[in-house]
């Protein structure tokens, strides 16, 4: 653990290191989970394969529709069923495949082994359960303590993600606390069990930045002291930034490209990272303008997931374009060490990006 | 203070589109069977600025900062509690229903939420049309033309004005929110989070978009967003509000590299910057947004400013001119007591 540690804060080595180094403690290899709906089959994840090694930080980003929080929501094996189904892949943590497992296993690894942080607190807590015995719930049922045990870990805990006054919040209900109390309590209640792998599904959006960053700061900092393996799910390319070690971009239900997040921000091997990045405005870069000029756009619309054509889904709106992306979906390359994209033409993306 | 703000901006520029001078909007709070007001929340509370042709001022804060009830108040969408609202010069908050119209022809909004902000039953054509039908401008046909133009102009087709709102994504919903607010040549457009439900890619073809029919029109834009990088893209001048007050207002230039309120200061070094190798120092807030029914004494943001004194839990400080159009309302940053009047007789 302490070598993934002491990597992040000399964030720029070469990407071998990072490589070799922690066992993977999650794999998901040619995951796919289709809709069956009256128009068709919407590929909400097609052939999306990554692992995660203990105690790293992994960023998925896409715009909405693209798959990331689906790809969450299968690890769980959560896909609302029907019209959702897992229909080809496999998640293995630590060996073990997950898809595979009856039911009533899979619930032993829920909340113990991998949980989740979702977006929304206020939906996602329970209005009529205390704080505390909702966080005690999955102590009680995990590690089987008694209902006081529990109680008393819950108010530990949410000291831990450094709740005022701990007892008297226990006590309370979601309502009685603020947003970014909230999303604190969530947490507690994802690390209770000290699971191995946290998904954490934008799990700032829904918060104003001040708070944004107090949460974002909290999830680092208990990552890296219980030694867990964070997915975290975002569009915010500024999250993944100052978050991540690595990154996944998706679109249209596929991975596009996997790098460091060093490499991809610095040279992105597709052309929608490339437009993604280029499309934002920002503050590092002040133009001193009176008002600046034009954002660079990514023509067109994100594609709607029913039906797709074959080849690449990101085609219609790429400037790179030719007779071969419209025919075959491309496939995974190493563009450089450690640097996956699925593009036909990522030189010539790579000479745009320096002209 | 309002007086000297005015003069100022007053004397640098053409008479402004939009004058807002210590605009109140309180809510009041009702309990028990009776409905008792027990409190009030203090959504806005003595804001001013101004809004001068072709300028984009940008608004930002945090949720529940009063932000949008400014939006809505200069629209007298909600009714403001005090204070007055100049549209092209004329105060319009006495004013009566139908000697609100042609001034509610110069100011239009759009909102942030592009699926609820259209009626779904409704044609796209017929719901960019509908201002010109309810303000009796032109014949059908006349109608019809204008609202194919508007609709080029947006860049929809046509085309599509038959279809029905569910039939359009998101990005082009909001260009026919765009092309509806446009429909009456208003000189002020209010944008409330017109680019935040959209994603990465869609968003700069609005934000483009709304910048290139600035240019052409010599629009001015109040434009509020929580994402401090698109209002610095868009803004020429930029007011952060916290807690119903602004407690900066300033070039965009001069605010992001410069700010001077330690609110401001916050807010921009907690945004997180797209650039790994930036590595910046980061000062977390502590702390949750107080709540506007019974706000903290003295200066607002005293319980989480890392440099409050004594007197800031006290005494409100004033929004002065702590330089050349820059305002900051901060006890730290105020002028000596020699140099207050000169900004007022400025």
């Amino acid at each position: 653990m302490n070598t993934v540690v002491s990597e992040r804060e000399t964030i720029s080595k070469p990407n071998a290191l990072q490589r070799t180094a922690a066992p993977s403690v999650l794999e998901v290899e040619g995951l796919k989970t289709y809709f069956f709906v009256r128009q068709g089959i919407v590929k909400a994840v097609d052939d999306v394969s990554f692992s995660l090694k203990a105690g790293e930080k992994l960023a998925i980003v896409g715009e909405s529709g693209c798959g990331k929080s689906m790809t969450a929501l299968s690890i769980l094996r959560l896909v609302p069923d029907p019209p959702g189904r897992i229909v080809a892949g496999s998640v293995r943590l630590d060996g073990k495949d997950l898809l595979k497992l009856p039911e009533s296993e899979m619930r032993k690894v829920r909340g113990n082994q991998i949980s989740m942080i979702f977006q929304e607190p206020m939906t996602s807590l329970n209005p009529v359960l205390s704080i505390g015995n909702q966080i005690g719930e999955a102590l009680m049922l995990h590690q089987h303590l008694s209902r006081g045990d529990a109680f008393d870990k819950a108010v530990e805990l949410l000291k831990l993600v450094k709740i005022p006054e701990p007892a008297r919040r226990a006590r309370e209900y979601p309502h009685q606390l603020s947003g970014g109390m909230r999303q604190r309590a969530m947490t507690a209640m994802a690390l209770a069990c000290n699971p191995k792998v946290l998904l954490a599904d934008e799990p700032t959006t829904a918060l104003d930045v001040t708070i944004q960053a107090q949460i974002l700061d909290l999830i680092l900092e208990l990552q890296e002291r219980l030694g867990t393996a964070v997915v975290l799910i975002t569009h915010d390319l500024g999250v993944v930034a100052e978050t991540a070690q690595r990154v996944i971009v998706m679109y249209g239900g596929k991975k596009v490209e996997e790098a460091l997040v060093d490499d991809l921000f610095e040279q992105p091997r597709h052309p929608y990272t490339q437009g993604l990045l280029a499309a934002i405005p920002r503050l590092d870069a002040l133009s001193g303008e009176q008002q600046a000029g034009r954002l660079k756009e990514i023509p067109g619309m994100v594609p709607a997931l029913v039906n797709l054509p074959k080849g690449c889904t990101f085609a219609p709106r790429c400037p790179f374009a030719t007779e071969i992306c419209r025919s075959e979906f491309p496939p995974y390359e190493a563009k450089a060490p450690g640097h996956l994209a699925a593009c036909w033409h990522s030189e010539k993306v790579e000479g745009a990006a320096h002209a | 203070m309002p007086e000297a703000v005015m003069s100022v901006e007053g004397a640098r520029a053409p008479a402004p589109v939009l004058d807002v001078r210590d605009l109140k909007k309180h809510f009041p709070v009702r309990k028990g069977i009776l409905r008792k007001t027990v409190g009030h929340v203090y959504a806005v509370d003595g804001v001013t600025f101004s809004i001068a042709p072709g300028e984009t001022l940008g608004l930002v804060g945090e949720s529940g900062c009063g932000k949008s009830t400014v939006a809505r108040a200069v629209l007298r969408l909600v009714e403001p509690t005090a204070g007055e609202v100049r549209i092209l010069g004329r105060d319009i908050l006495p004013l009566t229903k139908s000697e609100m119209r042609p001034y509610r022809r110069q100011a239009q909004i759009i909102f942030q939420d592009p699926f609820s902000s259209l009626n779904p039953r409704m044609p796209a054509g017929e719901i960019v049309g509908e201002p010109l039908r309810v303000h009796g401008i032109g014949g059908k046909k006349e109608r019809r033309e204008k609202v194919a133009a508007l609709f080029e102009r947006v860049g929809l087709r046509p085309s599509q004005m038959e279809s029905l709102p569910h039939q359009f994504s998101g990005g082009q919903r909001q260009r026919i929110g765009i092309a509806r607010a446009l429909a009456l040549d208003p000189q002020l457009i209010v944008g409330d989070e017109p680019v935040s439900a959209l994603d990465v890619s869609i968003q700069a073809q609005v934000i483009n978009l709304m910048m290139d029919l600035q240019q052409e029109k010599n629009l001015s834009y109040l434009f509020i967003a929580h994402d401090l990088a698109v209002v610095e893209h868009i803004s020429h001048r930029v007011a952060v509000m916290y807690l119903g007050r602004i407690v900066e207002l300033a070039d965009k230039r001069a605010l992001f590299a410069n700010p001077q309120h330690p609110y401001t200061e916050a807010l921009l070094s907690a945004v997180p910057v797209p650039n790994p190798r930036l590595k910046r120092k980061k000062r977390v807030l502590q702390g949750d947004v107080p709540s506007p029914i019974n706000p903290p004494s003295g200066c607002h943001f005293h319980t989480r400013c890392p440099y409050a004194m004594e007197r800031c839990r006290v005494e409100t400080p004033p929004l002065v001119e702590i330089a050349r159009r820059h305002w900051a309302a901060c006890h730290l940053r105020e002028p000596q007591a020699s140099s207050a009047p000169v900004s007022t007789a400025a």
